[in-house]
């Protein structure tokens, strides 16, 4: 093969890839803008079922509830995923790291439904013992919080072995004190991986189908959960509607998230540069 | 040092705390939920609790082990059908992910440095879009009165609609397509690491480039290779949503087993017995990550 036709080859296969990932989202949008009944058969363009879902009060508090949840459960896994990552990296040996660093990958990898049924399992039997936690928001915010900081954690990490520890320990020699060092130093470096952790462990929440079912109680269903128990009896428009603002907010704050973290990049390389050509002179 | 002058120094200089927390949290929503999961999957269903594991008479405990959803589930031909059939799936939706994904990382890793970013951000994108709606998309796409059907139909390409869904074609598809970017990910965090000058010194050699890339190329990804087929065959095999809502009742998957004997059957011994031997089978894939994981990041 010649060198232009490999090039062709490799952009039509990455082509084609993209085209197969993005086909299913493309038409999701396309016909939420459909006013036929049908979901499939295109009529023409109306925004019915937006108003629908407006109405659609089942489903908006199931909104209202996963975000809640969301938010929540994105905060304690960043919370517990920032202390994870720093016991796994800056301690090398410890008794139980490799326990710990195996427990906080199984939610990574573990079939959602084994995960879900341990976890309740582990709670009705707390339940029994305590008369404490009753099945509902707080059980599913665990959940999530639990795969969250698994993932949290991943991100934390990669974020943690770029920096160097040269920054902490010059902090050290002048004098800072460890709580010190993590205010004023390694935290702010942080902030980016802390920042794209909470929104992927938000969206994980918001996403979550399985773990949310077997942990919520009666009158607790999180957005997931309604769609899920809608497409299981068939197609429906509002299912549509909902995906494409769902969508279109999602894209909006994960760009918007990468030009934050580029710029912040760019600022710090900028002051370091300005640092050490001020030192030098 | 005394153990107790060793403990207050951890104690003051955080190291107890920073280990102890993330301890203390994965202990109590991990490890003992698994070991609870092992327990009750011994005891059985008594009216509406699950039976008591150790029972007091006259004083003295008495361990009762209750070894009958393990003897269900090996002589019960559906289930031992539905465990190879789910592996099946998995397997198959891991090569197939292998094959579209390895020559993917490939490219990407050797396409201009500066569309790398972007290249990257388009594989993670649909990641962070809901999952549940994107394989409720392909239903809409599958059905017979789909969005793909109809196209074919109104070009005259087909007189009748393609049986598409409810199949193992479907549950493919769904699992594929939402597994990819796990295959992806490592592949082309491995091979965008790898040193062309290896590949140069081979050509200068007079190797042919196709004979450089299994010889070279293909070896030194093994572990990014690894990594990508455990991350996506382990959470397939016990997959639910995708064969629910893609499946139809043909296809056999032991997560839906597992849902039912939970959910419908209110048999919570028989699914906690069905997720320990569901577990089993995949220690040995975790393992396997476990290791080519800590090859990665020794490269």
């Amino acid at each position: 093969m010649s060198q232009a036709s490999n090039k062709v080859f490799a952009n039509g296969w990455m082509a084609a890839v993209y085209l197969f990932l993005y086909l299913p989202i493309i038409t999701l949008v396309v016909f939420s803008f459909n006013d036929s009944k049908l979901v499939t058969v295109w009529s023409h363009a109306s925004t019915r079922w937006y108003s629908a879902l407006m109405q659609d009060s089942d489903l908006l508090s199931a909104v209202f509830l996963s975000l809640k949840i969301a938010f929540l459960s994105a905060l304690m896994s960043v919370f517990f995923g920032t202390f994870t990552a720093f016991a796994l990296n800056r301690y090398t040996r410890f008794r139980g790291r490799t326990l710990l660093s195996s427990m906080s990958t199984t939610p990574l990898v573990m079939p959602d439904v084994i995960v879900g049924l341990s976890l309740l399992l582990m709670l009705v039997s707390l339940q029994h013992w305590l008369g404490y936690p009753q099945r509902g928001l707080f059980t599913i915010l665990l959940g999530h919080a639990l795969l969250g900081t698994a993932y949290a954690a991943v991100v934390v990490t990669s974020r943690l072995k770029e920096m160097d520890g040269k920054l902490d320990e010059a902090a050290m020699d002048l004098g800072a004190k460890p709580l010190q060092v993590f205010t004023l130093v390694t935290f702010p470096l942080l902030i980016p991986a802390l920042v794209s952790a909470f929104l992927l462990t938000f969206t994980l929440s918001f996403d979550d189908v399985v773990l949310s079912s077997f942990l919520s109680g009666p009158g607790y269903n999180t957005m997931p959960m309604v769609i899920f128990s809608r497409a299981r009896l068939g197609l429906n428009p509002t299912i549509n509607a909902v995906a494409t603002v769902t969508i279109t907010v999602v894209t909006i704050a994960v760009i918007a998230s990468s030009f934050y973290t580029s710029h912040i990049e760019r600022k710090r390389k900028r002051e370091m540069a300005f640092a050490y050509s001020d030192a030098n002179n | 040092m005394t153990k107790l002058a060793r403990f207050s120094q951890s104690l003051t200089s955080g190291k107890l705390i920073v280990i102890g927390v993330p301890m203390a949290w994965f202990l109590l929503l991990v490890a003992i939920p698994l070991l609870i999961i092992m327990k009750i999957s011994l005891s059985e269903m008594e009216a509406t609790s699950v039976s008591k594991m150790i029972s007091w008479t006259n004083g003295l405990p008495t361990l009762k082990l209750n070894f009958s959803n393990y003897q269900f589930i090996f002589s019960d031909a559906l289930y031992v059908k539905t465990y190879i059939s789910s592996i099946k799936y998995a397997l198959i939706t891991t090569l197939i992910c292998l094959g579209i994904g390895y020559p993917f990382a490939y490219f990407m890793a050797r396409a201009p440095k500066h569309i790398q970013p972007t290249l990257l951000m388009l594989i993670m994108l649909p990641f962070w879009t809901s999952f549940l709606l994107r394989i409720y998309a392909w239903k809409t796409l599958l059905v017979s009165n789909g969005v793909i059907n109809n196209l074919l139909m109104s070009l005259h390409v087909i007189n009748a609609p393609l049986d598409m869904m409810n199949n193992s074609f479907s549950l493919t598809i769904g699992m594929v397509y939402s597994y990819l970017p796990f295959m992806i990910l490592p592949l082309y965090a491995n091979l965008s690491k790898l040193d062309l000058r290896y590949l140069e010194a081979a050509a200068d050699l007079g190797t042919s480039p196709f004979k450089a890339f299994w010889l070279i190329t293909v070896p030194l990804s093994k572990a990014g290779i690894i990594a990508g087929s455990m991350l996506v065959f382990i959470p397939a095999v016990g997959e639910y949503v995708i064969p629910e809502l893609l499946g139809g009742p043909s296809t056999l998957m032991i997560g839906r087993v597992l849902w039912d004997e939970f959910f419908s059957n209110n048999d919570w011994p028989m699914a906690a017995a069905v997720a320990v031997v569901m577990i089993a089978l995949i220690l040995v894939p975790m393992a396997i990550l476990n290791r080519a994981e800590a090859k990665l990041e020794e490269a």
